[in-house]
């Protein structure tokens, strides 16, 4: 059975208002790295809102690993478009935060302390922080913001990774090199992840599949497999197979935005 | 501020050390371009430290010419020599009346702190209360506090214990007012990042409510320490035979005004170094949220 699996979901966020996305059925299996496009405004977001169980949906049923979601899951990692760091915590403080929280860390945290904290620095080395353990966030750039915002995500070793638009407010270099950091973290021990962006490049580049959303209330209109070898390198996106991928992609988006 | 500023420069060859260097190694064998812009720089800062005192003095020169010019008579408004003429005279009666009041306000304000947090914390972290305490406490809050001091007395007679709960009373609600506000505008997606580890909602409350709104609390309590001397030293006058108040109000009815003029500077001066000592707790403590260019402030 797949990790996480939608049957015909729908969710109005509150009871008689237009739905925000409707008859939605998707598949995602363990370790698969799919991406949502689509339009602004399309539901993007509230899809991940139900598969972490911040919302119950209206319709249909939502289930992860095997079991129907019916509140917050705590095997999920999540980043944001804003980094979100609390600014009154170091890099390292803010990298530790889902570990004071999620069992079994939370209760292990006093008696393993030093281990933890290694664990965290190592990941912070990994996306290319080492230095910045001690610096508060806004000593950081908004790049290195974004990569301590996805080792947050991950310091707990969720099965499930959700990024909402996390490269969104970056510029094209930064975004570039955030993407093949996030290949390399998924590529040494996958995990499940769904990235919600509205960048094509990034969704052909990063995912295995590609789902285009339509206008609201939202519905999976197309579902595309990238099939592109792995593991995938920066000039990959200047191939002819890869131009095609997003070329499809477009016409698609273009289509659901003039009607 | 000074402390502010160190930590961005400790900050800043860390993040662009290729451009600290180069920079430096100019530096050291050119001293001489610096030196002359190094004492303007001092002096601008010694000005800036000197202004609140140069305006202060200035305040009472232009009083004491004003009293002197125009020969005021000492009973309608004394000259700043003749008030501190009084505060010598009488440094003693004005000494333990200070403390009185000093006992009062700290005292109002500590429960101010406590109920100010604690309805605050409510009051943010959920709608319903919210909704349903605002117009009481907007309402209380309405009543002049004065109004309300003969009641306190007809229940707990005069002196120390009305004055201490008029200063709780009168200074509770901006404290109350910035921690809520400080709770209930948390970013949903920094509660979404917590409630999606399965937080609870105190887990929210302690890891990211609270520490958030530690900015507010610290400005609300700069305002709520002023406004307790007020409702001290309005109960005091009102129904005390002890504290600043009651002295200023045996001084005005012997007309020994310059004696009333020493009172008001003394809640004057207590109040501002009241006010400087949580200014400076709240430099030290909320750091984080003060980095700007006017963190002084």
């Amino acid at each position: 059975m797949s990790f996480v699996r939608f049957e015909n979901v729908s969710l109005a966020y509150t009871p008689g208002s237009p739905l925000a996305i409707q008859d939605v059925s998707l598949e995602i299996q363990e370790g698969e790295f799919i991406s949502v496009v689509g339009p602004s405004g399309c539901g993007k977001s509230t899809l991940m809102k139900l598969v972490t169980g911040l919302k119950a949906p209206t319709g249909g049923y939502v289930y992860v690993g095997g079991r129907q979601v019916g509140g917050p899951l705590k095997i999920v990692g999540m980043a944001f478009q804003a980094s979100n760091l609390l600014p009154w915590r170091t890099t390292l403080e803010n990298v530790m935060l889902p570990l004071e929280i999620v069992e079994p860390f939370r209760s292990e945290l006093k008696s393993k302390r030093k281990e933890f904290e290694e664990q965290a620095r190592a990941l912070i080395k990994r996306v290319g922080l080492a230095g910045f353990e001690d610096k508060f966030p806004w000593e950081l750039s908004g790049g290195m913001q974004q990569r301590a915002s996805i080792c947050r995500a991950l310091v707990h070793k969720p099965r499930l990774l959700m990024l909402d638009e996390p490269f969104g407010a970056l510029d094209a270099f930064t975004r570039e090199e955030l993407w093949c950091m996030l290949r390399d973290l998924w590529q040494e021990s996958p995990f499940t992840v769904v990235l919600v962006t509205h960048d094509l490049r990034e969704a052909v580049f990063l995912a295995d599949t590609v789902y285009v959303m339509s206008k609201r209330p939202g519905r999976i209109l197309v579902k595309r497999e990238i099939d592109l070898p792995r593991p995938r390198d920066l000039d990959v996106t200047y191939t002819d197979a890869f131009s095609a991928h997003v070329h499809v992609l477009r016409e698609h988006i273009g289509h659901v935005r003039s009607h | 501020m000074s402390t502010a500023i160190s930590q961005e420069e400790r900050a800043l060859p860390h993040i662009s050390p290729n451009a600290g260097e180069p920079d430096v190694k100019v530096e050291d064998p050119v001293p001489a371009p610096l030196a002359p812009e190094a004492p303007p720089r001092r002096f601008r800062i010694d000005l800036v430290a000197a202004a609140p005192w140069l305006v202060v003095i200035g305040l009472f020169i232009v009083w004491e010419l004003i009293c002197r010019g125009f020969d005021v008579p000492e009973y309608l408004l004394p000259a700043p020599s003749a008030v501190w003429a009084a505060g010598v005279e009488y440094w003693q009666p004005i000494l333990l009346h200070a403390g009185q009041t000093s006992f009062t306000t700290l005292a109002g304000f500590a429960i101010t702190v406590v109920v100010g947090v604690l309805l605050g914390a409510l009051v943010g972290s959920s709608p319903i209360i919210y909704k349903a305490l605002y117009p009481l406490l907007i309402g209380f809050n309405s009543i002049p506090k004065v109004a309300f001091v003969p009641v306190l007395v007809v229940w707990f007679g005069i002196g120390t214990i009305p004055a201490i709960l008029t200063a709780f009373t009168i200074s509770f609600f901006p404290v109350l007012v910035n921690v809520a506000t400080g709770l209930a505008t948390l970013e949903p997606e920094l509660e979404d990042v917590l409630r999606s580890l399965g937080a609870s909602r105190l887990d929210i409350l302690r890891k990211v409510g609270l520490p958030r709104s530690m900015p507010y609390f610290f400005a609300s309590l700069k305002i709520a320490i002023t406004l307790a001397f007020v409702g001290s030293v309005i109960s005091e006058t009102v129904a005390s035979n002890l504290g600043i108040g009651y002295l200023m109000m045996s001084a005005s009815s012997s007309m020994n005004i310059p004696l009333v003029f020493a009172g008001l500077i003394v809640i004057g001066a207590m109040g501002v170094v009241m006010y400087e000592v949580f200014a400076w707790l709240e430099r030290r403590l909320t750091k984080w949220a003060h980095r700007g260019p006017n963190s002084g402030m």
